[in-house]
């Protein structure tokens, strides 16, 4: 039996992915060589590997946050996503589904206490990724309710398509995302006291984001609870008298935001 | 991947044959499906893994074995390829090939891991060598003697990427010629070519496969060497980092088939 243990495969896994996800490499040298062994070397290669797994990840998450990131600068967003891939590296392979996180480690952050609308922006912008990849179903076709009567259209129960999120705020959150698209050079000033709701659907392939009125926000909340329409609509009137069924169907209709 | 481009561009362009990654498929629906259905119901598919974790000291994820058996299902592809590598331990992903010691117990890991893979897939899958940026202390066998170990007792194929033999070969101060001729030819399903980069300089200089410049010199000759011997093989032409101008991808792909053209075959694409 040889005086040294060597650490089994699995212990090897685990030291790796200690180094990758930290700056030390101090578990890892012990089991590893480089030719020539030149002073550096071997750190030089799991900087490699370490820029990898960190680089690659910041890629990932600055592609589906690209307003925070706008927001906060390019140099600060590595700071942040670097920090939130320690405390969060993904669970699944499939890199679609990494960010699910990434707005309540913001709002845990210092960043998020300076800029409290910013949480709220990483979960429009990750609505806006789950409703890209979001299942295929046909959207609500508007000619089913035309042969209803009036009653019988009141008592209609609609279903979100798979594609549809609804984001509320205490900040102006459409508008914030609006005005920090890449066309957009000069940001107006926002007033950062209105609170929003954004809707983000999918119209065929293209993913919609809409900022909806109080009352129109509230309607989709309770057709999403399972209210339906009469229900739903008194709910909207209760918070503005001036809340119009029709035309904020019409609108939410053209953007496919049900499923039949 | 260039492969989109193709989709968008196929007047100009008669793809042999499309490799995607597999694990940018694995979505519930959207446009993204919407377009692979559209590719592969025009062209034959190939389906690269890169999240599998053959190496993984914990076994497979049987989750995602499952996914990538429906995205097959749907795609039907003619090839599917991961690599000997590993990138999840304690149920982390780390998005990276990341190297494997080549001991026996390794070698025990990966064969029950392929094993599972083939079983659930109900198909042969080819393995790629990695690009190698260390070695382990601990190694007792050559990367090629593990390769072809795996080959006989799992029935896998291999996915021979010669740009990443050759970045190895430097970085890790082995003979790429030595290494070509010890792995079991017959078991080569497909090869890729892909452009490095130097980083560093003297004892820190380290070649990274980037798949973002142009197959360096000594890559063709290599490649020109295992067409010659094994004959023509599927090649497919990573380029997936600072993307050039189409014109400069085709002339790759158009250097690679009057390669594969010597040895009798019409194969070669860029994805």
């Amino acid at each position: 039996m040889s005086a040294r243990t060597s650490p089994g495969l699995s212990e090897i896994q685990q030291r790796f992915r200690d180094a990758v996800l930290s700056a030390d490499n101090t578990a890892l040298t012990s089991m590893v060589g480089a030719p020539g062994n030149a002073p550096g070397a071997i750190a030089a290669r799991i900087a490699v590997y370490r820029a990898t797994v960190q680089g690659s990840l910041i890629e990932v998450l600055a592609a589906t946050f690209p307003v925070v990131k706008r927001v906060v600068g390019d140099s600060f967003f590595k700071g942040l996503a670097g920090r939130f891939i320690i405390a969060a590296p993904p669970a699944v392979p499939q890199l679609s589904a990494y960010g699910a996180d990434f707005a309540d480690f913001i709002a845990r952050e210092d960043v998020g206490h300076r800029l409290p609308y910013l949480a709220d922006t990483a979960r429009l912008e990750w609505a806006r990724n789950e409703s890209y990849f979001a299942a295929d179903t046909e959207p609500f076709n508007p000619s089913n309710l035309a042969v209803l009567s009036p009653d019988a259209m009141a008592r209609v129960v609609l279903r979100l398509h798979p594609a549809t999120r609804l984001v509320a705020s205490d900040f102006p959150i459409y508008r914030i995302w609006e005005t920090n698209q890449p066309q957009v050079i000069d940001v107006p000033q926002i007033n950062m006291r209105l609170g929003q709701a954004a809707l983000v659907s999918r119209k065929g392939y293209q993913v919609i984001t809409r900022a909806l009125t109080p009352p129109d926000a509230a309607f989709v909340a309770a057709v999403a609870a399972g209210k339906n329409l009469r229900e739903a609509a008194d709910v909207a009137l209760k918070g503005d008298a001036a809340f119009g069924l029709q035309a904020a169907l019409q609108a939410h209709f053209i953007n496919g935001i049900f499923q039949n | 991947m260039v492969s989109f481009a193709c989709e968008e561009q196929d007047a100009a362009l008669t793809a042999a044959w499309v490799e995607i990654h597999s694990e940018n498929f694995l979505c519930d629906g959207g446009p993204r499906l919407a377009m692979l259905d559209a590719v592969a119901a025009r062209y034959p598919m190939s389906c690269h893994g890169v999240g599998l974790s053959l190496g993984s000291a914990e076994g497979l994820d049987h989750a995602h074995v499952a996914r990538l058996k429906r995205l097959f299902d749907r795609v039907k592809p003619r090839l599917v390829s991961e690599h000997l590598s590993w990138s999840v331990t304690g149920g982390v992903y780390l998005n990276d090939l990341l190297p494997l010691p080549y001991t026996e117990s390794a070698l025990a890991v990966v064969c029950k891991n392929v094993d599972t893979a083939q079983q659930a897939f109900g198909r042969r899958i080819l393995l790629e060598n990695p690009s190698g940026y260390l070695r382990f202390s601990d190694s007792t066998m050559s990367e090629p003697e593990f390769l072809g170990r795996l080959v006989e007792r799992t029935g896998c194929g291999l996915l021979l990427d010669v740009n990443n033999v050759y970045v190895g070969a430097i970085n890790n101060d082995f003979d790429p010629m030595e290494y070509l001729h010890s792995i079991p030819a017959a078991a080569v399903g497909e090869i890729h070519l892909a452009g490095h980069t130097q980083i560093g300089a003297d004892g820190t200089r380290v070649l990274v496969d980037t798949h973002g410049t142009r197959i360096s010199g000594p890559v063709w000759d290599l490649y020109a060497g295992v067409i010659h011997r094994m004959g023509a093989r599927p090649t497919l032409i990573e380029w997936d980092q600072d993307i050039p101008e189409i014109g400069v991808l085709l002339r790759e792909a158009a250097a690679a088939q009057r390669l594969l053209d010597g040895a009798g075959r019409s194969v070669a694409h860029v994805g």
